[in-house]
């Protein structure tokens, strides 16, 4: 029987209608509204990079049922744009962070919270902040090179 | 010729120019796509448009025959293109790996992007300039040895303000112009006009680190994956693997689909009597319940596998399927018998998952006489071949548009997923989209073989090495071949009964070490399980190079430590290759290497430090790694600090792009080396996850890397891909060695098994 749900994304309010109140955040913002930029990786929470804001703190997407969700999400399309970016995005792209990429929506939304949080982090903090996050590449001393843009701006 | 007239095949090669905007959007997300097209062949390798259009705006498309696992190689065949044309660099686009536009050039295969794809663009592109010159001449009546080209337009050398630009010289972007083509498909294909291209002192812009555009779109959100593409009344689709290795279903009870909107069941009945069972829905979320809720009665076949503790004994025991010498070198059995010291040892290497960063994904549309094919493959156009035999289907009704998918390095899931989607799509009438689940993609994805290694070394009185022996013993490379060309090297077709085709194959070191006497051979065995087996193996990562590598290279630590000499000036004295003693001696010199035995500057606090060198070549590619590691003893932790990569793969078309592919192959092949071990109990694999199958961790990243790259202009570009990932297994065991004077022989060094052998 589909349900009704009402869903604040990226500044935006949505009702979504799905067939499963339970539906993890992330098939809701994939499939119902076309925001591609959580990425399935695992559907366990073990790899990050479903990884959107709920209320400014990095959650699993692929593990949080639509039901809990209360608070306003965002996604990396909200987190920034190339007319008005975000820090991460900019150093992201200017440090070529990431190899195949797919990983990088997961460090990018973690580490926007953590550099709410600790805005000058050292190296350590940032390898810290991001422990749990996967990349397969090996593209890791790049995404810390970039953070680090801005954290020592 | 009159550029204005065209023939078919010339408009339908312009065709395929316009068919692509420069837009970061793609064109076919979220609309329908023309299944097949058939009026668009795929390109012969004989036209100059098969690789090169210059539209009416001056906008060059390259079209690439191979794809981009993730380093970001569209930027240098880019740069290759632009550098001949004269044209700025951002106004070249690159298509790749799409078999209704590219010709086969053989996809993502042994780092061959720019070594060998690069080839017949280099040339298409200096044999357009060559065109357009030609084209400029009747034009402006001027001879052609009078004009000059210059962004993207000819001029009068004379007179540089009379030009024409390359978009009012090609009608429709096309050329139509022949090449000589060599005949042959993949890598070896090679096309080429009447030009000479440049010589590298004229370069402007190879050479450059020239950034990617796609690193930009994905940070701000535009950068589409294969898993993205929505097609009009797609099914999302997801498949049940057995739970244990050759069971099939004996019942299918589907009754708890009833309560979820739209699921069905499908059974793929195959040829040979297998089935898949699959479950289809609209929305993607129940699909994936749906999984869940299908039961499943399974035969219970007995265990195929040996404990994993037994593995190497088994392939110690196990009859020898194929045995190879490829390298014999003097009189390997007197020269030993002469030895004043024989070193002998023995590594072993486990079993490893590609376990990309999720699980395969392809979106599939057949319908009757065609099929559209959107895949991460790594080799498009053999997968293309594949579907259509799969299909039963003429090979150039079938499209295959690549798509970036998770990082794919090497024959990972991503060919079995397009074959089961293809059939998931005919059988439903529909487009469908499956994408394999996290256990799916780790416990049944191809793996790279796991093998022993015996090495035997006989030393003279001066400790220099006189006799070498190298044997290695495992499970073929090509158990399932790399190519997907055949349903039945994909789990799909041997799940089905189509049954399998396995080659025998493995490797040797290439090392160019010069001693007077050797051996190096290798001995494949029987897979534990025939058919469909989730420890079936194929290429991951410079395919059984860095196993090798590990027992090579830690066994010439051996042979210098026994001679008792420093391991670089050991290796010195034997390298034959000038560009190996090249990187050797760069790497000693960042390091600050000083010259002692490994392990006669051990401490004895709970952390100790060591440093390790290992030297590789990889086809045209020379590689000296120096790694300093640190140890603790109580916790069994290995962590590599520092690294210093030398690195000569010839001329360097793009310089930071270099460092981030030796990057990544450092910390990739680290965390091969560190933690990376399929387990596995008699039944099935046990490896589902990231906790089951762990990986590097951004804590155990290095400190820093320093890449010396040596950049040889005068050498045509080579590999660089794979070639860095070699070296590190046996760098940071060598390293553990001088730090505890403890040698590891067996992959990966896990805390537990590092703890053990210390205590």
């Amino acid at each position: 029987m589909p349900q009704t749900v009402p869903l604040r994304v990226d500044g935006a309010s949505h009702t979504l209608q799905v067939d499963d109140p339970d539906t993890p955040l992330l098939y809701a913002l994939r499939d119902e509204l076309g925001l591609n930029n959580p990425r399935f990786g695992c559907g366990l929470g073990q790899c990050g990079a479903c990884t959107v804001l709920l209320d400014g703190r990095p959650v699993r997407s692929c593990v949080v049922p639509l039901s809990a969700v209360h608070g306003e999400v965002t996604t990396l399309a909200g987190l920034g744009t190339p007319e008005h970016p975000h820090p991460l995005q900019t150093a992201f792209a200017d440090e070529q962070a990431t190899l195949c990429g797919y990983c990088l929506n997961g460090w990018i939304m973690t580490a926007a919270a953590l550099v709410r949080e600790q805005p000058h982090a050292t190296e350590a903090q940032i390898r810290d902040g991001l422990a749990d996050v996967k990349c397969r590449c090996g593209a890791h001393l790049s995404i810390i090179r970039a953070i680090a843009r801005v954290t020592a701006a | 010729m009159n550029a204005t007239v065209l023939s078919r095949r010339a408009l339908l090669a312009a065709s395929r120019g316009l068919l692509i905007g420069f837009s970061t959007e793609h064109p076919w997300i979220g609309t329908a796509q023309a299944a097949g097209s058939p009026d668009l062949p795929p390109p012969p390798p004989d036209e100059l448009d098969s690789f090169i259009a210059v539209q009416k705006d001056g906008a060059v498309i390259a079209f690439f025959g191979k794809v981009d696992p993730g380093q970001g190689v569209d930027v240098p065949i880019g740069q290759i293109v632009a550098e001949e044309l004269d044209v700025p660099y951002d106004h070249v686009q690159v298509v790749m790996g799409d078999t209704f536009r590219t010709v086969n050039q053989g996809g993502a295969s042994g780092s061959t992007g720019i070594e060998r794809g690069g080839i017949s663009l280099r040339y298409a592109a200096a044999e357009a300039r060559r065109v357009l010159i030609d084209r400029a001449s009747i034009r402006l009546g001027m001879p052609a040895g009078e004009l000059g080209t210059a962004h993207g337009a000819v001029f009068v050398l004379a007179d540089p303000s009379r030009r024409i630009f390359y978009g009012d010289l090609t009608a429709n972007g096309a050329f139509d112009t022949k090449l000589q083509w060599n005949g042959k498909i993949g890598n070896e294909l090679v096309s080429r006009g009447q030009a000479q291209p440049k010589s590298p002192s004229e370069y402007k812009i190879v050479g450059r680190s020239i950034p990617r555009s796609d690193i930009r779109a994905n940070a701000f959100a535009q950068q589409h994956y294969v898993t993205d593409i929505r097609l009009p009344d797609m099914l999302h689709a997801r498949v049940l693997r057995p739970p244990v290795a050759g069971a099939v279903p004996l019942s299918v009870d589907d009754s708890g689909l009833a309560t979820i909107p739209e699921a069905r069941l499908v059974r793929l009945e195959g040829p040979g009597g297998g089935t898949v069972v699959a479950v289809v829905a609209p929305r993607e979320w129940n699909a994936i319940r749906a999984m869940g809720a299908v039961k499943i009665s399974w035969s219970q076949p007995a265990p195929t596998f040996p404990p994993q503790a037994q593995l190497y004994d088994h392939i110690r025991t196990a009859p020898v399927v194929t045995r190879q010498e490829p390298v014999k070198r003097g009189d390997v059995t007197s020269a030993f018998g002469t030895a004043a010291r024989i070193i002998s040892a023995e590594y072993e290497w486990p079993f490893q998952s590609h376990a990309s960063m999720a699980g395969g994904c392809a979106v599939v549309d057949v319908r009757p006489g065609s099929a559209t094919v959107y895949s991460g493959t790594q080799k498009p156009h053999f997968q293309r071949d594949g579907l259509a035999r799969l299909l039963d289907l003429p090979s150039e009704d079938v499209r295959v548009i690549w798509t970036r998918g998770p990082g794919c390095y090497g024959r990972n899931d991503a060919g079995d997923v397009a074959m089961e989607a293809a059939l998931l799509s005919r059988a439903t009438g529909r487009p469908v989209r499956l994408q394999y689940m996290r256990d799916q993609g780790i416990a049944w994805d191809p793996k790279g073989p796991a093998s022993i290694h015996r090495c035997r070394g006989g030393l003279n009185a001066q400790g220099e090495v006189t006799a070498y022996s190298f044997e290695s013993k495992g499970f073929s490379r090509l158990n399932v071949n790399s190519a997907e060309s055949d349903p039945r090297d994909t789990l799909p077709g041997q799940l089905l009964g189509m049954g399998q085709r396995p080659t025998q194959a493995f490797g040797y070191p290439g090392e160019t070490y010069a001693f007077p006497a050797m051996l190096l051979a290798w001995e494949t065995i029987p897979p534990l399980q025939q058919n469909a087996s989730p420890l079936r193996t194929t290429h991951l990562r410079d395919p059984v190079g860095p196993q090798i590598n590990f027992a090579s290279e830690s066994f010439i630590d051996e042979l210098a430590a026994a001679a008792g000499k420093d391991p670089i000036e050991f290796r010195l004295r034997h390298v034959q290759n000038p560009r190996g003693v090249g990187v050797i001696r760069a790497a000693a010199e960042k390091y600050g290497w000083q010259s002692r035995p490994a392990a006669t500057a051990r401490g004895t606090g709970d952390v100790l430090t060591g440093r390790g060198v290992a030297y590789a070549e990889r086809a045209h590619t020379f590689v000296a790694a120096v790694v300093e590691v640190e140890i603790d003893r109580r916790t069994g932790m290995v962590h590599p600090k520092r690294w210093v990569v030398a690195h000569d793969c010839g001329l360097i078309v793009n310089p930071a792009g270099l460092q981030r592919t030796i990057e990544g192959n450092i910390l990739h092949a680290s965390s091969r080396a560190l933690l990376e071990e399929v387990a596995f109990d008699p039944h099935k694999v046990t490896s589902v996850d990231w906790v089951t199958y762990p990986i590097l961790e951004i804590a155990q990243a290095p400190e820093h890397i320093d890449v010396v790259a040596i950049n040889r202009p005068d050498q045509p570009p080579a590999g660089a891909g794979e070639a860095s990932s070699r070296p590190v297994a046996a760098a940071i065991a060598n390293a553990i060695f001088d730090a505890t004077g403890v040698r590891l022989r067996r992959a990966p060094f896990t805390p537990a098994r590092v703890r053990g052998a210390l205590a």
